[in-house]
């Protein structure tokens, strides 16, 4: 079907001054056959608006391109009706402001993009999001400790059932065993009384609270909006969810590894919580005299917790507080590397200091043996430079927390049954910015399963969790994705007659939308999706598209450009650009009038994991000289907002060589570059150095065949 | 970074959210940052998906140079009085530099903290949001001039607006309105007053950026040349009864992704970093491990004492008690940067304050404080705050 098309372009910001707007004019209407073809000086001016407005009320064309600023500018300008096709072609930023004025090659590079970007609405249709029938708008939490309790009651204040889940007999987790907390807030001269039994009366005053104590899960299955639970207590029960909230917990550290500081070889050798869980059951407990902390026992050590687990250093001057309060005749000592009090707990580091019988020394414990029914516990290290000794009853190790493992939540994703796991066990995010982005879609983490933390931070990580489940089923009701694509209604639609089950889909998707069917074929769970793409750019058989973003629409954008023969010496260099990160670092180029090599044509991508070899075969073979990938820094430190997908450019990288080497090219004709958003100043060097590359290694064979 | 936060998530569960700056863009404390600890990646890179969200959400009304008067009302009912600053460039402007140009008059760049300079008619920085151009009453000599308005093809600028008063309604409140840094000029034994090349670490944020003042190169402020001996001093004002009682948690951090900066930068330059405790919360134990395995870069227990000049004054010195050694140190360097701390930012508001002027936790039913206008806090935390927030904001409307 032809498709009735509109081209705007616009003379301002300079692009009419360097360009001859009128011959793109007449590409777009003769060579092109567009039938509204128009220029404006001002198109982001309200006349400019409303002369497009007008058309689309008399001529009702399908899609129109607007031939002027990036996209990232005047976005709220350029809002149309949903039912029409609206393209931004990019002649400012990456055309007029990086190129020179008048010149043949930037005329030429605009008059591709014109092509690029009518090819590229030609080949997409409208957007009609993916609705499931039924959408629950229920929450299930899994964990009764203080910050699933505290997810929960947060929930149901905003109007959501929930669905709370503990494998215990009784809620409240670690705190139930607590017998103070040390104080987050002013006055920090006092203990608080453990929160947790007056937050489990809360629970009940909520009738959208359910509790299921004694109770494991099952298997989860499913999708955000249905998620299908098995819980299991002596029976199934069968429940069904929009989202779930993960506060599974942690455990200390088990101290039996820690015999080099006397635990399991001394009886008066404790952990932190065997001391706290002692006290509570008894606090008239007759303590010893003289009771030494070994700060990071088993904490900041590469033989033990390489991490720093927060809550050890407050947790001893809280130890040491009630201690003195609890026998005044005592002294306790502690043995620390840091004192860690971030922040306004340092007023409660002052007023554990002012006890002269509190005694801090900085250190390590080198030797502990015992004396006359007594420890002897030798420190070296310390601030004096002399070895010290000091005689104790009792040691308390400061042991770290080791996060819950998530296997228990019983996914039945192919990619696994827990939460994929980043660094040392967590089931974080790994994003400074974006805390609670699992890689389990409508699936997040809480509290100390995430990372370590203390109550106060659980309280408010079960808050934050929660919040993003709620967004979660609100925005799979409207069809959208969440973050980082969040608002998009375009989902990943699968053209099975193709598929040859090779599974790259089911593998290679970061967030485990893809489970199988029994005979192996891929199953697509679209509320899952976070539309990156790289499913798209794993299939070998462009069996999966989007309505905005296909095999098909970019190939056409690439065969849309006009391939000057190998005479004329223009070489052509293809460029795919994650739009994250790239695609602005490029705007910002052009806007500081940093210029670079014209013979280049830009592919925004979702993600460079979303480019497919299609691609790059197509390009390759209608002539382009070289094919330019630029996306975010993959490794520890990954920038990559779909976590793998520049990874996962370099691994298919040798895959595409061996395409270069069949096709008898030179392996430098194609590269991927790795930049950060803010390394604008790198993209003319980055560009003309491969430009000039592709001009020594001479043009692709391909050309004019 | 917080207020932009709470909106976007505010606005992404289905409800309005009126977001106010005082600032002519979004981004805050955050956006002037070099780039972020553990990972030293820039701010940009998360702002950008955030911008994005808020320029493709309509339920986000989002005002720019706009403070808030006064705060009236309850939960569900609470009426607040805006002042927009005058617009005296509107939503026309397309960004195309032309008024730049052919602005005569200069301003002190405060993005840069005064580091550099833009024209009295300027864009904020290269990635503000919203992508709009500013104009520094202060340096503007106004229709006397009028080079802008003539050479603005877009009918953007309008040199004699004047501020207006609005009155919107809301139904809870988030407050999200930061931090500063201390003034480093009231700590005596530091030298911040006496000598240019005795920075903040905030300062230092916009020296070591490659799109801030010296561009690619870290310049000192007295000469324009480079340092080779880089020294940072930890809790300068905190922790001290004098000036900031507290620890404001992410100076350590932040001085030691500096330090890895400066030695990705220059890896023959010599940083040392002088401190009380290293409180490197976290999983980000292994970050103080590559500094601690950087041979460039020694880490030293110890409070410095006082910052002096050489000499010649060529060089500053610092001197320090080694706390690990027990011996007085002095240690030359060419440029110090002070980790000064966090306090909270002022307004007349009314609302409750703890001591140390941070906004209590404690608030009318419907108010709610977030990040580091409540306690000082890294990114991270404040992300997860203002999350939290987020959630509490849409409890009482549902």
């Amino acid at each position: 079907m032809d498709k009735k098309l509109a081209v705007y372009i616009c003379s301002g910001c300079g692009i009419g001054d360097s360009l001859n707007v009128d011959k793109l004019l007449q590409l777009s209407s003769d060579e092109q056959k567009v039938t509204v073809c128009r220029k404006h000086k001002a198109l982001c001016s309200v006349d400019g608006y409303n002369t497009i407005l007008k058309d689309i009320e008399t001529e009702k064309f399908h899609g129109l391109a607007i031939a002027a600023c990036s996209p990232r500018v005047k976005t709220e300008v350029f809002d149309f009706p949903k039912n029409i096709i609206a393209e931004r072609i990019n002649l400012r930023e990456q055309v007029v402001w990086c190129s020179e004025p008048g010149d043949e090659d930037t005329q030429m590079l605009a008059e591709d993009y014109l092509r690029m970007g009518i090819a590229k609405i030609k080949n997409i249709s409208a957007i009609k999001p993916y609705i499931a029938d039924s959408i629950s708008s229920d929450i299930l939490v899994i964990g009764g400790g203080i910050t699933g309790i505290t997810a929960a009651i947060e929930g149901a204040k905003a109007g959501y059932n929930i669905y709370l889940v503990e494998k215990e007999k009784e809620l409240g987790g670690k705190l139930n065993s607590f017998y103070k907390q040390y104080p987050a807030n002013e006055p920090f001269n006092i203990l608080i009384d453990p929160i947790i039994s007056d937050r489990i009366k809360e629970i009940n005053s909520y009738k959208n609270i359910k509790v299921y104590t004694s109770t494991t899960i099952k298997e989860i299955s499913g999708q955000p909006g249905n998620f299908d639970v098995i819980l299991l207590n002596g029976k199934e029960v069968k429940i069904q969810v929009g989202s779930i909230v993960t506060s599974m917990g942690w455990e200390p550290y088990d101290a039996n590894k820690l015999s080099h500081l006397g635990y399991g070889k001394y009886e008066n050798v404790v952990t932190n919580i065997e001391f706290e869980t002692l006290i509570k059951s008894n606090p008239d407990i007759q303590l010893p005299k003289n009771i030494l902390f070994i700060q990071c026992a088993g904490s900041r050590d590469k033989d033990h917790l390489p991490y720093c687990s927060d809550y050890c250093c407050s947790t001893t001057l809280k130890h040491a507080k009630y201690i003195r309060e609890l026998n005044p005749e005592s002294s306790v000592f502690v043995i620390y590397k840091d004192i860690r009090t971030p922040g306004l707990s340092e007023e409660f580091y002052k007023e554990v200091q002012k006890d002269n019988q509190v005694f801090f020394t900085k250190g390590t414990v080198s030797d502990i043996t015992p004396e006359n029914n007594q420890l002897k516990v030798t420190v070296k290290e310390t601030l004096l430079g002399d070895d010290i000794s000091v005689k104790v009853d009792m040691i308390v190790l400061a042991t770290g927390m080791t996060p819950a493992g998530t296997e228990d939540m019983n996914l039945t994703y192919r990619l696994g049954k827990g939460l994929p796991k980043l660094k040392y066990n967590f089931s974080d995010s790994h994003f400074i910015c974006f805390p609670y982005e699992t890689r389990r879609t409508g699936i997040y983490a809480a509290g100390a399963v995430r990372a370590p933390m203390d109550v106060a931070s659980c309280l408010e990580d079960a808050s934050g969790a929660m919040l993003k489940a709620i967004q979660c089923i609100e925005a799979t009701k409207r069809g959208e994705s969440v973050h980082p694509r969040a608002g998009d209604k375009t989902y990943p639609e699968l053209y099975m007659d193709r598929c040859t089950d090779c599974k790259r889909c089911t593998e290679e998707c970061p967030f485990g939308t893809y489970d199988e069917t029994e005979k192996g074929t891929p199953l697509v769970n679209p509320s899952r999706c976070r539309r990156c793409g790289i499913c798209l750019g794993s299939c070998p058989e462009r069996v999966i598209s989007f309505s905005d973003y296909s095999i098909n629409s970019v190939s056409a954008m690439i065969k849309a450009v006009e391939i000057p023969d190998e005479f004329e010496e223009k070489p052509r260099i293809l460029v795919f650009v994650c739009e994250n990160d790239a695609y602005p670092a490029l705007d910002m180029a052009g806007s500081k009038g940093l210029k670079y090599s014209p013979y280049v044509r830009i592919i925004p991508v979702r993600c460079l994991g979303s480019v497919n070899k299609v691609w790059i075969s197509d390009a390759l073979s209608c002539g382009y000289d070289g094919i330019l990938q630029i996306g975010c820094k993959p490794g520890d430190d990954y920038q990559c907002h779909f976590i793998h997908g520049s990874e996962l450019t370099q691994t298919r990288g040798e895959n595409i060589q061996e395409t270069l080497t069949t096709m008898m090219l030179e392996p430098e004709r194609i590269k991927t570059e790795f930049i950060e958003i803010t390394d604008y100043y790198r993209i003319p060097d980055i560009i003309n150095s491969y430009v000039e590359t592709i001009e020594d290694i001479g043009p692709n064979p391909f050309k004019d065949m | 970074m917080s207020g932009v936060t709470a909106a976007v998530e505010i606005a992404e569960v289905g409800r309005q959210v009126i977001l106010v700056e005082e600032k002519p863009y979004l981004g805050g404390n955050v956006i002037k940052m070099n780039n972020y600890f553990p990972k030293l990646c820039p701010p940009s890179c998360g702002l950008e998906i955030n911008f994005r969200r808020i320029r493709q959400n309509s339920r986000i009304k989002c005002f720019t140079s706009t403070t808030v008067k006064e705060i009236s009302g309850e939960i569900n009912n609470f009426r607040v009085k805006l002042l927009h600053k005058p617009n005296f460039i509107n939503n026309n402007c397309t960004a195309c530099g032309n008024c730049t140009e052919v602005c005569p008059e200069e301003r002190p760049n405060e993005f840069d903290y005064g580091f550099s300079k833009t024209k009295a008619i300027y864009l904020p920085h290269e990635m503000a949001f919203p992508m709009k151009y500013s104009l520094d009453v202060k340096y503007c000599k106004k229709e006397s001039c009028n080079k802008c308005v003539e050479v603005c093809d877009y009918d953007a600028i309008n040199l004699s607006a004047k501020d207006e008063e609005e009155t919107i309604e809301a139904s809870s409140v988030i407050i999200a309105t930061g931090w500063k840094n201390p003034d480093a000029a009231a700590i005596k034994n530091l030298g911040y007053k006496d000598y240019k090349n005795v920075i903040t670490n905030v300062e230092f944020e916009r020296l070591i950026d490659a799109n801030g003042p010296g561009g690619d190169k870290l310049l000192k402020p007295s000469d324009g040349k480079e340092p080779k001996e880089i020294a940072f001093v930890q809790c300068a004002g905190s922790r001290d009864e004098n000036y900031l009682p507290y620890c404001s948690a992410v100076c350590c951090s932040a001085s030691l992704k500096h330090a890895l900066s400066i030695q990705n930068k220059y890896p023959d330059s010599k940083v040392k970093i002088f401190y009380i405790d290293l409180r490197v919360s976290g999983r980000n134990e292994d970050f103080l491990r590559k500094v601690e395995e950087n041979k460039n870069i020694e880490l030293i227990k110890g409070k410095v004492a006082k910052i002096t000049e050489s000499e010649d004054k060529s060089k500053l010195v610092v001197e320090a008690e080694d706390m690990l050694e027990s011996r007085k140190i002095k240690s030359e360097a060419d440029l110090v940067v002070l980790a000064t701390g966090i306090t909270p930012n002022q307004y007349n508001l009314n609302i409750y304050r703890s001591g140390e002027g941070f906004i209590s936790d404690k608030q009318k039913d419907g108010i709610y404080p977030v990040a580091c206008c409540k306690r000082p806090m890294d990114v991270s935390s404040s992300v997860k705050d203002a999350t939290a927030a987020a959630l509490k904001s849409i409890q009482l409307t549902s």
